[in-house]
């Protein structure tokens, strides 16, 4: 199943320890085709494949980093389809490096970075994952194994990026990590009173950070609507981290220092204990701070320190909607706070971000615009018509929904989202007429 | 595939004229289900049509009639499986097919009654087994199985339906504890009194409701991911005493 835990099927799963054996799942016989999958934090059913073969790919997780090239601000580093954002940190950041992108939690797996075409804080400044891939190995249906790039075959590795695992099965990549100047981070808080301000201060600002987000309270009502506590940063040079860190300048350690208790009642978070968190959360932030050193967990990845955490919501799960829509559609951003906020939504902290510009993969999500995440138990009653009726805001706007997040869409959408689908399909067609990948998103959406 | 919220996309309803399976299918076209078949016994009847037209006209794009006749047992292999090939996948199945008939009948022609007992409760094991075969394959999807509280403990005038709902209840449940891990479930719906075609001038029982508003509960229990759904929900509380009246007590209770 998926992160939401919302709509389980079931496969014949598979797990490879080797990069031989993971490449001899191919070609297959299964009828329902076969999908590789990774750490499993997609939302919905990107990852599964019900009554078909699922890989998991998380033991074929070697990777290297190679020789620094002077006067280059990157190091490559490749590695294959399971090896986890979480454990390449380990072994990076002591050395001076960090990840190009890195998404709320660091376990992620290359593969499904791929896949998904993973954005992080930094998105408006360095793009997506894929954006900073030199090549990739990927097989083919037919168990046939090619390098592709932006610069080989770019049809087929842009279908690749943010392609759910639906060209082939990615052996490995290699990626540019930049180079950090410490393990903590320079990070300024604004705390900004309700929407139009939170806006107006990312309009005017991101471009002065390389990481930015805002944490928004939907559940706030009327002159509250939207209000945000926004966190921007940078990396600290070792001189500014040295209050920190001493002369251990790459010092890192992330761990998880809390589990979800294995019962969890149903019902625990309701709009009465969601609210108070909410407004406690928001009443802590300074009203603004500046240059806060912070490490690399708290910044980035402060959910994975309770592990399990998606268990949180009770048995009956949750789901995330992600939505990005243009710059210059702030009306239909408002609109749709709006609603969520009358609609009393029981969601935590919800994210908002501005993106850059997207890149030439058809499916990628990340387009120049407002993007906004939030996590909302199943319960919620009218939930189904809600997020529909947004959904189709959100088309209306010219806007899409992420993939890798999404477990309810209709998929009479899914085309006007992205329209470059046809494109995507034709290379998809190309290298796998057969349809052996198969997902039960693909089924859904019936991509 | 069913979504995160319980909508389904394609619906296949055994005994697809009953009225509230159709009701139930009406609100999950108005969702998002696109492909329903109805298996009916005659695909051509003028009842059937009409619940085809309607359905089409909520937004179903493929709505498609099938024969079934559920005393055939021996052809509910063959019949589900052709459905299931011609169509795809099914996220849900709706067994809804059955018949009330009337006791004081049956009393006097036992042959009826045996009759009834087969579509009820035979017919209706022959085609669940048919469909899990298939969901199990295909790893995902819901049988709802629509039996009722008449089944929840048996009445003087009514006991050979009752009896079929109890035995079909028993085998649902079962059916569901085998089907765990395979990814196929299965949701037993128990309705109180509903006013339709089959109990058409009969005195309504307490709590009497209208398939619509069976529709809604059974909707509202399968977003949720209820194993059981009774219809209307206070049928939950109102039987967790009935079953457990002293025999003396029940049948006062239920003499009508």
């Amino acid at each position: 199943m998926g992160w939401g835990r919302t709509a389980p099927t079931a496969s014949d799963l598979r797990r490879p320890t080797s990069a031989i054996e993971l490449r001899r799942a191919l070609p297959t016989a299964s009828a329902r085709g076969l999908l590789a999958r990774g750490l499993g934090r997609s939302y919905g059913d990107a990852a599964q494949n019900s009554g078909g073969t699922v890989i998991e790919t998380t033991d074929v997780d070697a990777f290297t980093i190679h020789e620094s090239v002077p006067g280059s601000s990157t190091v490559l580093v490749t590695a294959e389809a399971g090896a986890s954002i979480d454990r390449m940190l380990h072994a990076l950041v002591p050395q001076g490096l960090f990840v190009p992108v890195t998404p709320g939690t660091r376990y992620v797996t290359v593969g499904g970075a791929i896949a998904a075409d993973i954005h992080g804080k930094n998105h408006h400044r360095k793009g997506s994952w894929c954006e900073h891939l030199e090549s990739l190995r990927l097989q083919l249906a037919d168990g046939s194994v090619v390098e592709v790039g932006p610069d080989r075959d770019p049809d087929l590795f842009w279908a690749t990026a943010g392609g759910m695992g639906l060209t082939g099965v990615i052996l490995e990549a290699t990626i540019r990590c930049p180079r950090i100047g410490s393990s903590r981070l320079l990070v300024d808080t604004d705390r900004a009173p309700d929407l139009d301000s939170v806006l107006e201060l990312m309009s005017s600002g991101d471009h002065a950070y390389d990481y930015s987000v805002a944490w928004i309270d939907l559940m706030a009502t009327g002159r509250s609507m939207g209000r945000s506590v926004l966190t921007r940063g940078r990396f600290a040079t070792a001189e500014e981290a040295a209050p920190k860190t001493g002369r251990n300048t790459f010092a890192y350690k992330a761990g998880v220092i809390a589990n979800t208790p294995p019962f969890i009642p149903p019902g625990l978070l309701n709009k009465l204990s969601i609210r108070a968190f909410n407004e406690l959360w928001f009443r802590k932030a300074p009203a603004e701070r500046r240059d806060e050193l912070q490490t690399i967990p708290t910044f980035f990845h402060p959910l994975d320190m309770v592990g399990g955490w998606n268990r949180i919501y009770g048995p009956g799960g949750f789901l995330q909607w992600q939505f990005v829509i243009p710059f210059g559609t702030e009306a239909a951003l408002t609109q749709i706070i709006g609603e969520l906020s009358k609609a009393g939504c029981t969601s935590f902290l919800a994210v908002l971000k501005s993106f850059g510009e997207g890149n030439p993969a058809p499916l990628s999500f990340p387009a120049a615009g407002w993007t906004l995440a939030l996590d909302i138990p199943t319960g919620v009653p009218g939930l189904g018509p809600l997020l529909d009726h947004l959904d189709d805001l959100v088309a209306e706007a010219g806007g899409r929904i992420y993939l890798a997040k999404d477990s309810r869409m209709r998929a009479e959408l899914v085309g006007t989202m992205y329209p470059r689908l046809d494109e995507w399909r034709a290379v998809r067609d190309r290298v796998d007429p057969n349809r052996v990948f198969q997902s039960d998103l693909a089924r859904r959406l019936a991509l | 595939m069913r979504d995160a919220l319980g909508a389904v996309q394609s619906v296949l309803v055994l005994g697809g004229n009953s009225e509230i399976a159709i009701s139930i299918t009406e609100r999950l076209v108005d969702r998002r289900c696109r492909t329903v078949v109805l298996a009916v016994r005659d695909p051509l009847s003028p009842i059937t049509a009409t619940t085809a037209d309607t359905l089409r006209g909520r937004g179903a794009t493929t709505v498609e009639a099938i024969a079934f006749d559920a005393l055939a047992s021996e052809s509910h292999s063959d019949v589900i499986a052709q459905a299931f090939d011609r169509f795809g996948d099914f996220d849900l199945v709706i067994s809804a097919f059955g018949v009330l008939g009337d006791q004081e009948t049956f009393n006097n022609d036992p042959t009826a009654a045996a009759i009834a007992a087969s579509t009820n409760f035979v017919g209706a094991v022959s085609s669940s087994l048919a469909v899990a075969s298939r969901l199990r394959a295909q790893g995902h999807g819901v049988l709802m199985v629509i039996t009722s509280v008449a089944g929840v403990r048996a009445r003087a005038d009514n006991f050979v339906y009752g009896s079929t709902k109890a035995g079909l209840d028993a085998f649902a449940q079962g059916l569901g504890d085998s089907l765990v891990d395979s990814g196929a479930r299965v949701v037993v719906v128990r309705p109180g009194f509903v006013h339709t075609r089959m109990t058409e001038g009969m005195k309504p029982a307490p709590f009497a409701a209208t398939s619509d508003k069976i529709a809604d509960a059974v909707v509202a229990g399968f977003g949720k991911g209820r194993e059981i759904i009774w219809a209307p929900p206070i049928l939950a509380i109102v039987f967790g005493l009935l079953r457990h009246l002293p025999r003396s007590l029940w049948r006062k209770v239920s003499a009508r």
